[in-house]
């Protein structure tokens, strides 16, 4: 016996296990419902790659519609994760430890999907690995290839890093299954919780916390580039990259906390998700909402105060033209909801913070289709100025993205613990000598330890 | 070597749209139906903007015919994540029909709208066959495609002169649309010749480039409608 990890009380986390051991009937069939919606998206991407990208609503000059704006809003989700988690970690919050294995699986689930739409979106798909052949560094596009790339790559290993004593916990409490035991023993790398490796272990996920920070903002920035690189009006803007990697944490803690309700429901965490998690995640939304109006209020007043003409036709379409309702509706579920809920201590109650979040998602879908769309849809030429629709084929690729990534994400709860047990126990153990430590290195000394520190020196 | 551009004078054009017309059956450009040209995806490398002023009585409606303008600072070439587009060393900006992943950030990256994609895989109708052009290779879907200066003539009159051993002239290689201009509106030849029509045009002080202020560098000019509005 090397540690406290083997002689964990596999009882006391019962719940924690339940998926795993006895998985409900009703949420395997929720499951197969999502993977039939997965899969008739599959369907609809077959029709596509057969008729060409004209299946789409697209046409020019709105040659970039749903499936870019699906791009960019799951990437942005991605940074719930691991930025949050990462940031939080190395802020100690102690809070943190039921919370950060939840936000990295979204990240790693969630990328994929990004990454698959913008497989969506190529006229030629099949000539996607051009891009790692004759990829050509002055493109921003290529930035993204490798930015994502390094994003999922060190996200998939923060991820992973603190699952393996988790896995290990697994590996011991299911040795009776065979393959299910076999699986475990695998990836759980011979972990046996030895003084040495827990070192090791928190090494890693400090220098992984490190990295991951300047990747994940690298990430949404050169999305951002995608767009301010070009010389289009409303896009051509320097503010884009902080823009889009606040928008990014914005929408991404929305989506961690509506993931966390639906979990602590269906799998009974409530001792684990506690009203005071979504209180300290409502004042994040809060602070990321007012953040987001800030930028949002900037980059406008900006474009309209110079008033250049080109600009000014944006604008115009946006503020009360054809793209008027989706812009206001941004503002209102961006902006007014989420502070109107979130301002106030009575109103954080976890049902707030839930519309709150419900609300933030689909106002910052809207932000990014009204970044994309309206600048498209007036070129600085005259142009019969586009009108785009999306068509069902788009609608069924959006769905079967949003359903592939729910289904991923039950899936990997399927399999391993969503709240990480041993950061748990090692609150448990440890956080609570160390904050109370730290609390204490924080305040001048008592009268107490001086007079005793005095006389020591006296003697 | 040559650095090829181009020259539209707006006081001769008359909007009659041969160019367009000739451009479309040079290149084997695809039509693609009423059903598609209404939802935005003719495909016309060559376009005729329109741009109405003014309310009635003082109503006056400008045309300009719109090639690729073949940007000497294209905006187009910077974004390709693939090479598959490319200004030329003769200044021809280029595009790759192979290579290209469809991606469409070039045309995102356009700001005269002078490139097009194949949004489905367009065919020549059977009757138009006899017109198709063996020279120009036909582009199949989900890639951009847009005007090359005919390119395939500078080819054609590289080869016929090399194979006559001697230099070829600047005046064997035309596009269609120039060629075609009932009104001898557009012309066509060697910016880097100070004494060729172009350049000599170029100087004018009636000539401009669109979007001038983008710093595209533009090797299309157009020479301003003006002459006979100065008379009245």
């Amino acid at each position: 016996m090397h540690s406290s990890r083997h002689r964990l009380n596999f009882e006391e986390h019962r719940i924690l296990f339940d998926p795993i051991q006895n998985p409900r009937r009703g949420i395997s069939i929720f499951m197969g419902i999502l993977l039939a919606i997965t899969a008739w998206g599959g369907f609809c991407y077959i029709l596509q790659w057969r008729y060409g990208l004209g299946a789409s609503g697209l046409n020019q000059p709105v040659l970039w519609g749903f499936y870019i704006t699906n791009f960019v809003f799951f990437i942005g989700i991605s940074h719930a994760g691991t930025l949050i988690s990462a940031i939080l970690r190395m802020a100690k919050a102690e809070w943190r430890r039921p919370i950060t294995r939840m936000a990295e699986v979204i990240t790693v689930a969630v990328l994929y999907i990004g990454a698959a739409n913008i497989i969506f979106d190529l006229g030629r798909p099949e000539r996607a690995f051009f891009l790692f052949l004759y990829g050509r560094y002055q493109s921003p596009l290529l930035w993204d290839a490798s930015s994502i790339t390094a994003y999922l790559t060190a996200s998939s290993v923060f991820l992973y890093l603190p699952l393996i004593p988790d896995i290990a916990i697994l590996r011991d409490r299911f040795a009776d299954r065979k393959w299910l035991h076999r699986f475990y023993q695998v990836f759980s790398f011979g972990w046996d919780g030895s003084p040495r490796q827990q070192k090791v272990l928190n090494i890693g996920i400090t220098i992984m916390s490190v990295v991951v920070i300047p990747i994940a903002v690298s990430v949404h920035t050169v999305i951002s580039y995608i767009f301010s690189m070009t010389l289009q009006p409303m896009w051509h803007s320097t503010i884009f990259g902080p823009y889009f990697v606040c928008g990014a944490i914005f929408s991404g803690i929305a989506a961690l906390i509506v993931m966390m309700v639906v979990l602590r429901k269906i799998y009974h965490l409530e001792p684990y998700l506690k009203p005071i998690h979504f209180n300290y995640l409502g004042i994040l939304l809060l602070v990321m909402s007012l953040l987001w109006f800030y930028f949002t209020f900037s980059e406008y007043l900006t474009g309209f105060f110079g008033h250049e003409p080109t600009e000014m036709r944006v604008f115009w379409s946006k503020v009360t033209g054809t793209y008027a309702p989706y812009f206001w509706t941004m503002v209102f579920f961006n902006f007014v909801v989420p502070v109107l809920i979130l301002s106030f201590r009575r109103m954080r109650t976890i049902g707030g913070v839930l519309v709150a979040s419900i609300s933030v998602l689909a106002g910052m879908w809207l932000e990014r289709f009204t970044i994309i769309v309206p600048t498209l849809a007036n070129p600085r030429l005259p142009f019969p100025s586009g009108i785009y629709f999306p068509t069902w084929i788009e609608w069924g690729l959006m769905l079967g993205s949003f359903s592939f990534f729910v289904f991923l994400y039950l899936l990997f709860s399927r399999f391993f613990p969503i709240i990480s047990i041993w950061e748990i126990e090692e609150g448990r153990e440890v956080g609570l000598e160390e904050v109370e430590e730290r609390i204490r290195s924080y305040l001048p000394e008592t009268a107490g330890t001086f007079n005793s520190r005095e006389k020591e020196r006296s003697t | 070597m040559a650095l090829w551009g181009m020259v539209i004078d707006l006081d001769k054009c008359t909007a009659c749209q041969a160019c367009l017309i000739a451009c479309k059956s040079e290149n084997n450009v695809p039509f693609v139906g009423k059903q598609q040209a209404d939802r935005g995806r003719i495909i016309s490398w060559l376009e005729i903007i329109s741009e109405t002023e003014g309310e009635y009585p003082e109503v006056r409606t400008r045309f300009i015919p719109r090639p690729c303008l073949h940007c000497d600072n294209p905006p187009c070439v910077k974004v390709c994540p693939v090479y598959a587009t490319y200004r030329n060393p003769e200044g021809i900006v280029a595009q790759i029909w192979e290579r290209c992943i469809g991606c469409r950030f070039c045309m995102a990256a356009c700001p005269y709208a002078a490139k097009y994609f194949n949004w489905h895989q367009y065919r020549i109708p059977e009757s138009m066959e006899k017109g198709f052009n063996p020279d120009v290779y036909v582009r199949r879907w989900g890639v951009v495609e847009k005007c090359t200066f005919c390119s395939h003539r500078l080819l054609r009159a590289r080869d016929r002169a090399a194979a006559e051993k001697r230099e070829m002239r600047a005046d064997e290689y035309v596009p269609a649309c120039v060629e075609v201009c009932p009104s001898k509106a557009m012309y066509f030849g060697d910016l880097n010749d100070p004494d060729s029509v172009v350049s000599v045009l170029g100087r004018s002080p009636r000539a401009f480039h669109l979007l001038e202020d983008l710093g595209t560098e533009p090797k299309v000019t157009y020479l301003m409608e003006g002459e006979r509005h100065a008379l009245l």
